[in-house]
């Protein structure tokens, strides 16, 4: 059913419809509605999973593992600090293979403390082992968590649905909330093969010599690698049972255009709008990533890999490099794309990222001898 | 005679990795046969796990789960909410840790699990100090004790500070079962198990486990060294019930702490010259204790 919802309500009335069965939150600052949202339907009798209030982010998480692995169905809700509070944990559900799902809503980390919206605190847990998808409004976000559900419980790894705090979180947009009936076409109830059952003991979690951590630490990541076919077939799947098309990678604008914009989340809008307004129409192309891990490589490739310039905007840098996502573009198009890259740090703790900032970018991104420039000073 | 029960029919089987004359696996052991085949474990890191669960065996016939060294107290009330949805509210939670686990790095997730009031019987092994990291101090670790970031030396009598009261911290959480046992006296530890599964809501248990290495104890003293714990009143095995002192261990002939500490390497210095006012202090603590609690 459609409703004007804010981004965090929207979340929050999927993940009910899902029929998930414990939650857990912290609300660190920066938290977002989605937790509150959550408390609220729980309270007001809308809702049946066991809500669990966590002492920190860091347990938030942990209550998840012990619930997860004892068979249920699991989700939390985090941003920013919170996220990096639970570094140690979120490598560790990868590790112990528990399909929970969390979703971040991207903010600038400190220091300088900052709630505003930027990437960084994600981009920061690229290396752990999940999946992370990447919204670009709050339709496709709500979407992505339909998607994570069902992907995390076939792979058994754990999948992160980013979308950008306060841009999304906290705008009101128009949305198409799944019901529980269609819901339940395209995902079956949890019924994980392994769990903690006093009928079928089995030990979880156990210590890892030299002689078998690394065939363990393999098997995690050609798992995750081979989770991109799955996420795939699962995004056809999902227009068949709802209507609206999910993509690991999508093209928007002129197919001749030698120049194109490559971005992540709700940035795309602006960029679009920014190259509908250029003088030479269908010059430019924007291509949105929805799948940072697994990184779509040879989609990109197939895509982009013969424009002459591409301009990689990044709400985030590794510092003293470049940006997360210009640095995975250039590593994946080494020898086989003659493309020049040219990554734009932009937005970085809220600055706002402008149509005519985008605009100057693209032009810049032609000339530019730097491999990395800052925009919007 | 009563029937002798084999290795393998226990909760925690044979295998294992544990030290000879190792006190928290004989409390693991009597703690794992107490809470029977109806229980899940939650594990901190450290070396109730390290030498019970080396991939791919397992000492564990009961579901148990490790995940981080600070979150078993988490992972328990997680596992307690499936088990709660899952209408099983019948199995018991048990989450185990070190001292170091529960009086250090995981207090903050124990004081949640508490306020939370989840139905938990939380169990921790007392060894006083990262034994499993090669003897490091924790809040544990009792005044004078040498240990690797605590050492003793010319200008040290090892750790300065005094153990940390986890206890009235469990007790100022209005956790409604705290008790403390030790291996040195195994039915009473057993029974206190029994007793902390039999009330509802959070419990807390801390057991006295002597550590052959950490201590630098004969294999063969681990129980003896407990029991003067107790005797010399250094080491007081008590129990509360919804905050009411309800029992306690009585000393039944009060041995100077010198005999406890003797045994114990990791007290070696407090008996060479210089260092009487220290073993002085040691004495005063146990004098301490059995007035607090009544112990004589």
């Amino acid at each position: 059913m459609k409703k004007i919802l804010e981004g965090s309500r929207a979340i929050a009335e999927t993940i009910r419809n899902i029929g998930v069965d414990v939650i857990s939150a912290y609300p660190i600052t920066p938290q977002t509605h989605i937790v509150e949202d959550l408390a609220k339907l729980k309270a007001d009798g809308e809702a049946d999973y066991e809500y669990i209030r966590a002492e920190s982010e860091f347990a938030a998480l942990s209550i998840l593992i012990g619930a997860s692995a004892a068979g249920a169905r699991t989700y939390t809700a985090t941003s920013s600090q919170g996220l990096l509070l639970m570094t140690e944990v979120i490598f560790n559900a990868a590790g112990m293979r528990l399909p929970i799902v969390m979703t971040d809503a991207n903010r600038a980390v400190s220091a300088p403390i900052n709630i505003w919206n930027d990437q960084q605190d994600a981009v920061t847990m690229r290396d752990a082992g999940w999946i992370m998808l990447y919204g670009e409004d709050n339709q496709e976000t709500c979407d992505l968590h339909l998607l994570a559900f069902k992907i995390a419980e076939q792979c058994l790894i754990p999948v992160m649905v980013n979308l950008d705090g306060f841009v999304l979180t906290h705008t009101v947009e128009p949305v198409d909330i799944a019901e529980p009936k269609l819901i339940k076409k395209y995902l079956p109830a949890f019924k994980p093969a392994e769990k903690l059952a006093v009928k079928n003991p089995l030990t979880f979690g156990a210590f890892a010599t030299p002689a078998h951590y690394m065939e363990i630490r393999q098997e995690l990541h050609d798992d995750l690698a081979a989770s991109k076919k799955l996420i795939a077939k699962e995004m056809a799947e999902f227009k068949k049972v709802f209507g609206r098309a999910l993509s690991l990678v999508d093209y928007y604008g002129g197919k001749n255009a030698d120049t194109v914009v490559v971005a992540m989340g709700s940035v795309l809008g602006t960029i679009k709008e920014a190259v509908d307004e250029l003088e030479q129409k269908n010059a430019v192309g924007v291509v949105k990533v929805t799948s940072l891990r697994p990184f779509p490589t040879e989609e990109l490739l197939k895509l982009i890999g013969r424009k002459k310039y591409i301009l990689v905007v990044d709400k985030s840098v590794s510092l003293g490099e470049e940006g997360i996502l210009a640095g995975e573009l250039r590593r994946a198009f080494y020898g086989r794309s003659q493309a020049k890259i040219v990554g734009a740090i932009m937005g970085l703790g809220g600055r706002d990222i402008t149509k005519e900032m985008i605009k100057q970018t693209i032009d810049l991104a032609r000339t530019a001898k730097e491999q990395t420039i800052f925009v919007g000073k | 005679m009563k029937k002798y029960k084999a290795p393998l029919s226990h909760i925690l089987n044979p295998g294992h990795s544990a030290c000879a004359g190792c006190g928290m696996i004989i409390a693991s052991r009597l703690l794992t046969d107490t809470i029977g085949p109806n229980s899940i474990m939650t594990n901190a890191t450290g070396c109730s796990e390290v030498t019970t669960t080396q991939y791919p065996m397992t000492s564990f016939k009961i579901p148990w789960i490790h995940s981080l060294f600070e979150n078993s107290a988490c992972l328990a009330t997680g596992v307690l909410a499936a088990l709660k949805k899952q209408g099983q509210e019948n199995v018991n939670v048990v989450a185990v840790g070190g001292d170091g686990a529960t009086f250090d790095i995981g207090l903050g997730h124990i004081s949640g699990m508490w306020e939370r009031g989840d139905n938990i019987l939380y169990v921790c092994y007392d060894n006083e100090a990262y034994q499993n990291t090669g003897y490091q101090t924790s809040g544990s670790t009792p005044l004078d004790a040498n240990t690797t970031t605590a050492p003793a030396g010319k200008e040290s009598f090892g750790n300065p500070t005094r153990k940390k009261d986890m206890i009235a911290i469990a007790l100022a959480h209005h956790v409604p079962y705290v008790a403390t046992a030790t291996v040195g006296y195994p039915a009473d530890l057993i029974a206190k198990v029994k007793k902390a599964l039999s009330v509802k809501g959070p419990k807390y248990l801390q057991l006295y486990v002597p550590c052959v290495p950490g201590w630098g104890i004969n294999p063969k003293d681990t129980v003896n060294v407990a029991k003067l714990a107790v005797q010399t009143g250094y080491y007081p095995i008590v129990e509360y019930i919804n905050g009411e002192l309800s029992g306690k261990m009585k000393i039944t002939q009060q041995k100077p702490v010198e005999e406890f500490l003797k045994l114990q390497k990791r007290f070696k210095h407090l008996f060479k010259p210089g260092a009487e006012a220290e073993l002085k202090k040691m004495q005063e603590i146990c004098q301490e204790n059995i007035k607090k609690f009544g112990l004589l």
